[in-house]
């Protein structure tokens, strides 16, 4: 092992470990003390008064928060599983044609790509209950449109849509990478025993791909629970609080309402709530020793 | 027996294909839906006409209207995204290097990781309060300065994840043998390690340029109408109280020029990257 010049080393460093301080947990921290205060801003000073810890009380009277915590749950738990299941069987598709199925590949991953702003500008005009398309082609064969966003029964149902569509790519692309890794002799071997295309998915290559599967899951839940994006261009949480998420009460708290001491409540929140699924996340790999 | 199942084969894969076909018509018809949108006229939009005369006009309006900022808008994209992205390559090599391929007491490492693995956990609107609080203090709120600070660490953690995936593929022992033909620090990254981490900083690169491109919330929360990016823009649209939807669509089909770019261009990447963080 050569020593290495420990001069570069820590001067490599020094950029990171400043961006970490000044950029990432200084701010935090400073949310955690305005979380406590009330704030407002009188010609360009800001005044802090003390209130110690009444916005965290008042987090759980939050009918828009609970609405909130409530729907992305949802969106989590259905847009999560619905991408899994698509992108697997496309994932499968692409592997057994082999390929041939290159340039689907490439154009299936493009939405990836798109701002979600887009995405979300993009299935504005297909929802829109005049002219956009869905209600074109209904109208064309005889049946009444709907409003899709704009009625509470059908806009949480119209998000989700939208977030299957932007997102399965990713759920796709890693199942894939998974797929083509799985070792080839094992499907053999169960094909050679006689058995039917089905009971080779069932019994040999689903049991193989559960850990990817798992972990693809749970990539898109963490990034599924941060939805804002598509929300704040879709609907902007309405009707009344019936696509309200998370992400966008915090928003609407903190910048709409300028209720910067009830919002940093929120985020600090938020935070300690990701925290302790870091440290649970932690302890368990380190109990299953897969830390490497 | 042998021609009855290539026969059978056959015939799953047409299967196969099929919906592959069905799955890219589903992830395509909703672009040629806004890029048809783009070139209407809002009246045959509000129509629903399936058969019209494309015009340029709404291209025009969104670049060339006086009252649009929508080329205002695109240059502050370009320039925060380009200098963030740049940001955010170089030092993370830099640190990444440093911490997977020195040697640095493991709880150094370990924050490092859990900071990554708290940034890309923590729904970054929770962020930008943060930074929105911080940057009205010191009066860089509406700058391109704090949105570009901003997007730089924002992306860094995952940028880090990311390299730090490459750095472990490239064999040790070359380093090593470098380092006893006595060649520098310098030397060292500049003649060994940045050519073996090319197409790691290439997946990179693309990947953080994809991101900070399309990130809104952070923006959104960081400017004004002067420094707005192109997300901000195109929200700003539907906002109005009477949508101009076929601008909105013109515009929207404008801010998809680099990720197509990037499709054409940087495809293997992509993927490369997209998996590397997830996968590894």
């Amino acid at each position: 092992m050569a020593h290495h010049n420990s001069l570069g080393k820590v001067l490599s460093l020094t950029p990171a470990v400043l961006i970490f301080a000044f950029l990432a947990l200084l701010p935090v921290i400073n949310l955690f003390i305005v979380s406590f205060h009330e704030v407002s801003w009188l010609g360009g000073t800001k005044q802090m008064d003390w209130v110690g810890v009444d916005n965290y009380v008042a987090i759980g009277d939050d009918p828009l928060f609970k609405a909130g915590v409530f729907n992305t749950i949802i969106v989590v738990l259905v847009a999560t599983t619905a991408q899994v299941v698509i992108g697997l069987a496309l994932a499968l598709a692409c592997s057994s044609v082999g390929d041939r199925s290159r340039p689907f590949r490439a154009l299936i991953i493009l939405p990836l790509l798109i701002p979600g702003i887009v995405i979300g500008a993009i299935w504005r005009l297909m929802y829109n209950s005049e002219f956009g398309i869905f209600n074109l082609v209904l109208n064309s064969i005889g049946l009444s449109g709907h409003d899709w966003l704009g009625s509470p029964s059908t806009a949480l149902a119209a998000v989700i849509v939208v977030d299957v569509w932007h997102w399965m790519p990713f759920a796709f692309l890693l199942l894939l990478a998974a797929v083509e890794s799985l070792p080839r002799d094992v499907s053999e071997a169960a094909k050679i025993d006689g058995a039917t295309a089905w009971q080779e998915f069932r019994k040999v290559t689903l049991p193989l791909l559960y850990p990817a599967i798992f972990m693809t899951f749970l990539f898109r839940a963490v990034m599924a629970s941060k939805i804002f994006d598509e929300v704040f261009l879709l609907t902007g949480g309405g009707p009344g609080t019936s696509t309200e998420v998370v992400s966008f009460t915090i928003f609407q708290r903190y910048f709409l309402q300028d209720n910067a001491g009830y919002g940093s409540a929120l985020s600090v929140s938020i935070i300690f709530v990701v925290s302790v699924i870091i440290v649970i996340a932690l302890n368990a790999n380190k109990s299953k020793g897969l830390s490497q | 027996m042998n021609h009855a199942v290539s026969k059978r084969y056959k015939r799953t894969t047409t299967y196969l294909i099929g919906f592959l076909v069905l799955a890219v018509f589903t992830t395509l018809a909703p672009f040629v839906y806004i890029a048809m949108s783009s070139f209407k006229t809002q009246i045959s939009l509000l129509m629903g006409d399936v058969a019209f005369t494309p015009t340029l006009m709404n291209y025009d309006e969104v670049l060339f209207d006086r009252t649009s900022d929508y080329l205002q808008n695109f240059t502050n994209s370009v320039v925060v995204t380009s200098i963030s992205t740049s940001l955010v390559v170089v030092i993370a090599f830099f640190a990444g290097y440093s911490l997977f391929r020195m040697r640095w007491p493991t709880y150094v490492v370990n924050i490092f990781l859990i900071w990554s693995m708290a940034f890309n956990l923590i729904p970054s609107v929770t962020l930008a309060s943060a930074w929105y609080d911080l940057a009205r203090s010191v009066g860089l709120n509406n700058d391109y300065i704090a949105l570009i600070l901003a997007h730089t660490t924002l992306h860094l953690p995952m940028a880090l994840w990311l390299l730090a995936s490459f750095f472990r593929e490239i064999p040790r022992e070359l380093e090593d043998a470098a380092y006893v033909d006595g060649a520098s620090f310098v030397t060292l990254v500049r003649r060994v390690v940045t050519p073996l981490m090319m197409p790691g900083l290439m997946a990179t690169g693309i990947l953080i340029f994809v991101f900070s491109w399309n990130e809104f919330p952070v923006a959104l929360a960081l400017t004004n109408n002067d420094t707005g990016t192109v997300p901000v823009a195109i929200a700003k649209y539907a906002q109005e109280e009477e949508i101009k939807y076929t601008q909105m669509a013109a515009a929207s089909v404008l801010s998809a020029v680099p990720a197509l770019l990037v499709l054409l261009f940087g495809q293997r990447f992509i993927v490369r990257g997209l998996t590397a963080g997830a996968v590894k």
